[in-house]
């Protein structure tokens, strides 16, 4: 028999906890307008708080019509990583546990695109080298991503525009989405991440490139902060022999269909039927 | 000018409508007569204008290898059939020549490399070869070939790269 | 305030009261062993400290090889939880009595074994504070496309479903009553096929990641149970002999040799499969080779593993040995021997030995040697002491409430002889 004061303390302490999930935190995927302000505004004061500068937080959406993809000419690529490192510094990334979000792989030319003979670590005086050809790697924004259908929170979901975004504030940093990416694209935040002051970009989107904290996931959102602006993604703008091209898939003036329709054109580990968004071709 | 926007005018409704045809596809307007926003053509300094010296020199069109002035420049271009005067013109050195003889300015100069290179020139005008900045869903900009390819040694030299990502260690930091 | 309310809470408190004065009465092993587990248990939660201080960086884990020894230990566990069942089947489906008594001690394991489990995960994530964003209302559970999801959902269901059967036969007993038929056996027979549930689900988790090859495999959740299915009843099968020598608890040899056949046969199934799956990489010869290769022989160089693959495969095939025959059955020496191997070689096999070559090399061919740091020994060992001292609290209750030596004081002069034996029939 349960008494009537054990009742009402239960039955308060379940409206309690309602009230405090209705106000209380929740993932920025279903955040209305008006709430998703008030997180970034948020955002923007703890960043101001913790950095002791101005950082600007993007809660730009998805343009409609839009759905980006991306082309590397691989007959191009020299392997410079010149795109890494704008990378870097574009996005926030950590410099010290060192995170990069494009890896570049050495593959030998007999051998063609085979990955268990690839090298991510050469070191070579001057690229390219004439045995060797080059292919970055770096989040291939799937239309059918393996990584987000895992997650147990729903941290990180596709957007209408296609780029696959993660939550900051809500990944619980269990690295399923890591075992399930088939591309190595993601990477985990180990400690806490450290990025100079200087060189902390305070353009950011709140998807995107804002710092991140310890423990949880992150990669490459095809600089969500510049896209969504019309703006190029560093890489492409910083590419020295024009090897990366950026667009709207569903423009059909664009370069991506361009490329598409006039080149020849793979993507990665098609088997796994991912349908990656990101593009390798040959120019030649 | 008025001309040739018109005739730019009048070529845009042609392709829209054999691009909504969907059976013929085209790819970027090459009308040659269409001018195109390029950055200034990149002279080394003081070069150009070349008729300050050339306007009153003699043209010698034997083809050899040049020792009184220009020898800073070694072509390495199709230099087993080609020489200077087969692109720049030999009357009038402010300017350079298409195969038919018209005459190019240097910042129309793409129309010349495009006459031997025409699927990079078509891709080009397409936005897909070479390096692009700008707005992916606006106003974008061409660069010239010559911004970046010498235009006597147009292959490209090799860089150094980048340093090589750590790799993973027990010790994180 | 209702009178039988306040006879509930007498009667409760009386029970509290009484099971901590069973706690807190030992012969010096008992201390000993209580003193050893507080000593893991304090170096875990100091080095856990350390890492959520400074991040999983502590670890051995990176990018290259994102999952390790926690959720290698977390995988081997739930294989242990599920096994409760094994006693189940024969106990209540063939109603053979031996192993009804012995039940309840399966299902206390699997309450300590998933508690355990429970608090590898915790341990794994990077962000324990946001744990609860797992729980709805508060937070999001993205089920049922996240296999994480129904795991989350099934572990917790099967514990609730254990201790709600364990705690309640118990305190029936404890109260010299019979526990209520009507809810106990439908919840027990339910256990079985949530106990295969666990284990499928848990194998899922990795059979649905087509990015890694070596866990695409459709075999995995039938490997899973019969590895689970021997190794769990191993640790209990050495428990109820410790019980069966310190305590007046009985047990019939025939059920201790039944539960070594039922393991060997569950072993056998587990060497055919992991047969089957050798011959399938090794025949067909595809690029996917070799992550088996990398388990079995090493790859270019790195052979960290190897030791431990051939380790496994021998302590598996000693212990479906010494299983098999009825005579190591029943000699002492040979059937421990057995138990040990089994729970090595199981542990082995299914913790770093399915965790780290679907890893290694990773999805761009990259390989990272990966072998846990002393932070993750200390937090595991922590771990495993937090449930083996939870199992023995549990059990210094349980057996004398089954003996029938620890009852409500109306109560315990009725039962004389175990008379509880019949009660829990």
């Amino acid at each position: 028999m349960v008494s009537r004061r054990l009742f009402t303390k239960t039955t308060a302490g379940a409206a309690a906890g309602m009230i405090l999930t209705a106000c209380g935190p929740k993932r920025l995927y279903e955040a209305p307008k008006d709430k998703l302000k008030a997180r970034i505004a948020e955002m923007e004061r703890k960043y101001k708080e913790e950095y002791a500068k101005q950082i600007n937080v993007s809660g730009a959406g998805p343009m409609p019509g839009v759905h980006f993809a991306y082309a590397l000419d691989i007959s191009r690529c020299i392997g410079c990583r010149r795109c890494v490192y704008s990378c870097v510094a574009e996005n926030n990334q950590s410099r010290d546990p060192q995170i990069h979000w494009i890896r570049v792989f050495e593959m030998e030319k007999e051998k063609g695109v085979d990955f268990s003979h690839a090298d991510p670590y050469y070191n070579r005086a001057e690229v390219p080298d004439e045995n060797h050809f080059y292919i970055p790697v770096a989040c291939q924004q799937c239309e059918n991503p393996p990584c987000t259908k895992v997650c147990p929170t729903g941290a990180t979901w596709a957007e209408k525009d296609g780029i696959v975004v993660i939550d900051y504030d809500w990944c619980i940093g269990c690295r399923y989405c890591m075992a399930a990416c088939p591309y190595g694209a993601r990477h985990f935040n180990w400690t806490q991440p450290s990025i100079p002051e200087n060189e902390i970009n305070p353009n950011t989107h709140y998807l995107g490139n804002r710092p991140r904290p310890k423990g949880v996931v992150e990669k490459c959102t095809f600089c969500i902060q510049r896209a969504r602006n019309g703006r190029y993604p560093a890489c492409v703008e910083v590419c020295p022999v024009g090897a990366r091209k950026f667009g709207n898939l569903l423009d059909a003036d664009s370069e991506i269909r361009y490329i598409i329709e006039h080149k020849r054109v793979l993507v990665l580990k098609e088997e796994l039927n991912t349908v990656p968004r990101f593009f390798y071709f040959y120019a030649t | 000018m008025p001309r040739s926007a018109l005739g730019f005018v009048l070529v845009l409704p042609a392709i829209a409508l054999l691009a909504s045809d969907g059976t013929q596809r085209t790819a970027a307007p090459t009308n040659s007569s269409e001018h195109l926003e390029v950055p200034p053509p990149p002279f080394s300094d003081g070069i150009f204008p070349c008729s300050n010296c050339h306007a009153g020199m003699t043209p010698d069109r034997h083809r050899r290898e040049l020792t009184a002035m220009h020898t800073d420049i070694v072509l390495k271009h199709d230099e087993a059939h080609r020489w200077c005067l087969d692109c720049h013109d030999a009357d009038n050195r402010d300017v350079l020549h298409l195969a038919d003889g018209e005459r190019v300015p240097f910042d129309e100069s793409y129309r010349l490399c495009g006459q031997c290179h025409g699927e990079k020139y078509r891709d080009w005008r397409a936005g897909v070869h070479g390096r692009r900045t700008g707005n992916w869903n606006g106003a974008k900009t061409y660069l010239l070939c010559v911004n970046c390819h010498n235009p006597h040694q147009p292959r490209f030299h090799a860089l150094a790269p980048k340093p090589a990502p750590r790799p993973p260690s027990r010790v994180l930091k | 305030m209702p009178l039988e309310t306040i006879d509930s809470i007498r009667l409760f408190s009386g029970f509290t009261r009484g099971s901590l004065r069973l706690i807190l009465r030992g012969n010096r092993a008992y201390w000993m062993w209580l003193a050893f587990l507080g000593v893991l248990i304090a170096s875990g939660v100091l080095a856990y400290s350390r890492q959520v201080r400074f991040g999983l960086g502590l670890t051995a884990m990176r990018d290259q090889v994102s999952w390790g020894f926690y959720i290698g230990n977390f995988t081997f566990l739930v294989g242990v939880a599920a096994a409760a069942v094994v006693l189940v089947i024969p106990a209540y489906i063939y109603n053979w009595k031996p192993i009804r008594e012995i039940v309840i001690y399966g299902e206390l394991l699997a309450i300590s074994a998933i508690t355990m489990c429970l608090m590898f995960v915790l341990v794994d994530i990077g962000r324990p504070d946001r744990f609860w964003h797992l729980i709805p209302p508060f937070g999001f559970l993205n089920f049922p496309r996240s296999i994480l999801a129904w795991d989350v959902m099934v572990l917790n269901l099967y514990f609730l479903v254990n201790f709600a059967v364990a705690t309640h036969i118990l305190y029936r007993a404890f109260h010299g009553r019979h526990y209520i038929r009507k809810l106990v056996v439908p919840l027990v027979l339910l256990s079985v096929p949530m106990a295969v549930g666990i284990h499928t689900v848990t194998a899922f988790l990795y059979n649905g990641l087509a990015a890694r090859p070596y866990w695409n495999s459709s075999i995995l959740a039938p490997q899973f149970l019969a590895s689970a299915f021997c190794s769990g009843p191993a640790i209990l099968l050495v428990v109820l002999q410790l019980l069966r020598r310190f305590t007046r608890f009985e047990i019939q040899d025939a059920a201790i040799s039944k539960i070594a056949e039922l393991m060997a046969y569950a072993m056998f199934l587990n060497l055919f499969l992991h047969g089957a799956e050798v011959f399938k990489e090794f025949y067909s010869n595809t690029q996917h080779l070799l992550f088996t290769r990398y388990w079995y022989f090493g790859v270019g160089g790195h052979h960290t593993l190897v030791p431990y693959a051939w380790s496994a495969v021998a302590l598996n095939l000693i212990a479906f040995a010494l299983f098999i025959s009825p005579k190591t059955r029943a000699n002492i020496i040979t059937l421990n021997i057995g138990c040990l191997a089994t729970y090595a070689g199981v542990y082995i096999e299914k913790g770093m030995g399915l965790i780290i070559p679907g890893l290694t090399p990773d999805t761009l061919g990259e390989i990272y040697e990966y072998y846990p740091t002393v932070t993750e020994l200390r937090v595991a060992a922590g771990i495993f002491a937090v449930g083996f001292l939870l199992f023995t609290l549990m059990l210094k209750v349980a057996v004398p409430i089954s003996l029938g030596e620890f009852m409500g004081k109306k109560e315990s002069a009725a039962a004389e002889h175990g008379e509880l034996a019949h009660a829990a029939r």
